[in-house]
């Protein structure tokens, strides 16, 4: 392609401004920077909380001191400054608001710009049945505004901060927090029970369908402040709940650092969805900057005909750590893990899943498509496990790798432990380039070239940007385009 | 509409098109033909703005612009179109997601508004219908899975949306059943009007059968050898192109 070698080069030199690159002014409160036992009695005193969690995280933080920085991965970062981070702020305020007109109007105007659809309904023109989604916005570590609160009431779905559910259901909290993933699980879960700051909890009781798609928008906005969220979801006998997450951050030069946990909870036919279109801001197109993201996600189907499906569309954050996993324990439990994961410039990606068959007739699948772009280095990671007592397990796994520039690398890294002879378990993996074929006969039919890219890619992705909820996958494409700016090549 | 003065393209080291010559009106068909290895889808391409092509003398105007200076999709919205020999496959884009996709960047391009879909479903049904496409084809991934004969009809299909003024067709008759020749032919005939252009480029007399071209050429070793009327196809039929040419 030599002369469209040319073309990217003008491309690249055209700075490209991170399209949700701004900074909302709002006065923080702040812990002092750094980590110590006293900041962590800071922010439990500032969140008011009971004697028990103020306990349980300096534990963790005991814990999280004598242990090491995960570095199996194939990352390559500067080491991150404890000392120099702050681990607490929020937008500062007397009594929380009681509706959106007491929201901070330039929270709203922030959220206007990322188009976050805050008021109401989003209904996306084109799509069948106005479905609702209820968003607990989640701004600088304290909810500040929630919706559909009464209509999710009356189906006895519980959805609010983490912070809330701990004065209110404490009992539940205390039951199933760290119950999958344990304060030791890692460094970066150990971290996050210290001194998580805010998060969502969910709980669907018995039978019941939730009447929405729950969503909930991460944001992070203070200068070197970290985030670290923590959710849990409950999905009680026979329930269902579709969750979404998506995440854009203001630009920053300096590197920040998010280590958020999940855990899903998953009783006898019940089943969890959990969405993510993530976007964090990855960096300039020299590296410089961008968010830090090191996620313990980790669900378990306790219960007989659980389900858990993971759907993530990873496009931002310089760095990130990622594998959503399923711990299937209940018989003809399944568990389902589908990724786009796409890197440009100096982006890093070391992201997949784990997949641990303990029930009989445990069935997983795995799709992961990897999109590698200019100087970035994108890895899918993989475990799957069968338990001596997991009978008739089936696992599939697809991991396909597409290169866009010849400067970037793309990995696949699948570990396979099977204990138990009766599992039957599939494993395909490509690496492709994009055609030079292909591009010509986009660029024939009046194609632009990132244009062009961006078609291809989202063709690539398809198998897994069908299991997004509708107003997501869209968003996504969209996404899909807008990283691969500049990256042809 | 198309002029082309002296042109040479090199593929790698090696001069493919040396010092090539042809003048398209408005109204007119014509048909290159020659043998295998003449250059005839390094011309193709190379129109259509093929960037693995180095054009290293000649000129190229179409329609006052000098075409080769504009980018591949800038051709496009200008009214040039290339129809593939070898159609490519795009998995998981669908047809009609591509071709709607198209048009609106060319319409872009042009300065117009997108289409809506339902204009555009309109659209595409009656163009598909009249080349007797099923519908549900056009749901499949583009040319996935397709047969010869279908990639060559969707091909007709793309070029009925786009409506150029000047349609280059290399090979389009290549591995088609007599059904699918005919149907492609009616497609091609279908696009001729006073205002259009037609170059079309085969080894084969068949495709003349159908679609009459007003001059015919012969392409050897990069230049054209020979041109006449429809009757020098014939000729090239009987005797060969060492003969003719």
């Amino acid at each position: 392609m030599a002369g469209t070698t040319e073309a990217k080069q003008q491309i690249d030199e055209a700075t490209r401004e991170y399209k949700y690159g701004f900074v909302t002014d709002i006065e923080s409160d702040m812990a002092p920077i750094g980590l110590s036992e006293d900041v962590i009695r800071f922010i439990s005193a500032k969140k008011q909380e009971p004697e028990w969690l103020l306990k349980w995280r300096l534990k963790a933080y005991r814990q999280w001191l004598k242990m090491d920085e995960p570095n199996w991965a194939k990352l390559h970062y500067p080491p991150v400054d404890y000392d120099e981070t702050y681990f607490f702020a929020a937008p500062k305020s007397g009594d929380k608001p009681k509706s959106l007109d007491e929201v901070d109007p330039e929270l709203l105007e922030t959220y206007k710009k990322l188009g976050i659809p805050l008021e109401e309904q989003k209904v996306l023109a084109g799509v069948e049945g106005a479905r609702k989604v209820a968003v607990d916005a989640v701004f600088d570590s304290v909810s500040v505004a929630t919706t559909f609160r009464e209509e999710l009431k009356k189906a006895g779905v519980v959805f609010m901060s983490i912070s809330q559910a701990v004065q209110e259901y404490p009992e539940m909290v205390q039951k199933y927090m760290a119950s999958v993933v344990p304060v030791r699980d890692n460094y970066f879960a150990a971290l996050n029970c210290a001194v998580f700051t805010d998060g969502t909890f969910v709980y669907i009781p018995k039978g019941v369908r939730c009447p929405m798609e729950l969503s909930t928008y991460f944001r992070i906005n203070a200068e070197n402040t970290g985030q670290f969220e923590r959710t849990l979801i409950i999905a009680d006998e026979g329930s269902y709940v579709s969750y979404l997450e998506g995440c854009t951050a203001p630009m920053r030069d300096e590197n920040q650092l998010h280590a958020a946990v999940v855990e899903l909870v998953v009783m006898d036919n019940a089943e969890i969805k959990y969405s993510t279109v993530q976007n964090w801001y990855p960096g300039d197109k020299d590296g410089k900057g961008g968010i830090y993201n090191f996620v313990t996600k980790r669900g378990i189907c306790k219960g007989k005909n659980s389900k858990i499906s993971w759907t993530q569309v990873e496009t931002g954050s310089a760095v990130t750590w990622k594998y959503p996993s399923c711990v299937l324990a209940g018989e003809n439990s399944v568990g389902e893990f589908y990724s786009v994961a796409v890197t440009n410039n100096y982006q890093q990606a070391d992201t997949g899943t784990k997949m641990i068959h303990m029930g009989k007739n445990s069935r997983s699948t795995i799709i992961s498509k990897g999109i590698s772009a200019g100087k970035s280095q994108n890895t899918y990671r993989g475990l799957v496990k069968v338990l001596p007592s997991a009978d008739g397990v089936r696992n599939f796994t697809q991991c396909d790798s597409l290169l866009v520039s010849d400067t970037s690398g793309a990995h696949t890294v699948p570990y396979i432990e099977i204990k138990n002879p009766t599992a039957q378990i599939e494993h395909e993996a490509t690496t492709s380039k994009i055609s030079e074929d292909q591009m010509f006969y986009c660029r024939a039919r009046g194609l632009e070239e990132e244009e062009a890219v961006a078609m291809i890619v989202n063709g690539f992705c398809k198998d897994v940007m069908q299991h997004l909820p509708m107003e997501f996958a869209v968003e996504a494409q969209k996404l899909l385009g807008i990283s691969l700016e500049g990256s042809v090549g | 509409m198309l002029n082309i003065t002296d042109l040479h393209v090199n593929v790698g080291d090696s001069q493919i098109i040396n010092g090539l010559n042809l003048r398209i009106k408005a109204g007119e068909t014509h048909a290159i033909m020659g043998p295998n290895g003449a250059g005839k889808s390094t011309l193709a391409s190379t129109l259509a703005g093929r960037t693995t092509f180095d054009v290293t003398s000649g000129s190229v105007d179409f329609e006052g612009q000098n075409l080769l200076e504009m980018e591949a999709h800038e051709r496009v919205a200008a009214g040039l179109f290339l129809g593939f020999q070898y159609p490519v496959e795009i998995p998981g884009v669908s047809n009609l997601n591509f071709m709607r996709t198209a048009m609106n960047s060319i319409r872009k391009q042009l300065g117009k508004s997108e289409l809506s879909a339902g204009e555009f479903l309109k659209e595409v049904r009656t163009v598909a219908a009249k080349l007797d496409m099923d519908f549900d084809m056009l749901k499949r991934f583009v040319n996935v899975g397709f047969s010869g004969g279908e990639k060559k009809r969707n091909e007709m299909v793309q070029m009925a949306m786009l409506n150029p003024k000047l349609a280059i067709l290399d090979e389009t008759d290549s591995g088609l059943d007599i059904d699918a020749l005919r149907i492609v032919s009616d497609g091609i005939n279908a696009q001729r009007r006073d205002d259009t252009a037609i170059l079309m480029i085969t080894h084969y007399q068949r495709l003349l059968d159908y679609v009459k071209p007003d001059f015919v050429h012969v392409l050897s070793a990069g230049q054209i050898v020979k041109s006449g009327g429809p009757e020098l196809a014939r000729e090239l039929e009987e005797k060969g192109y060492a003969a003719v040419a």
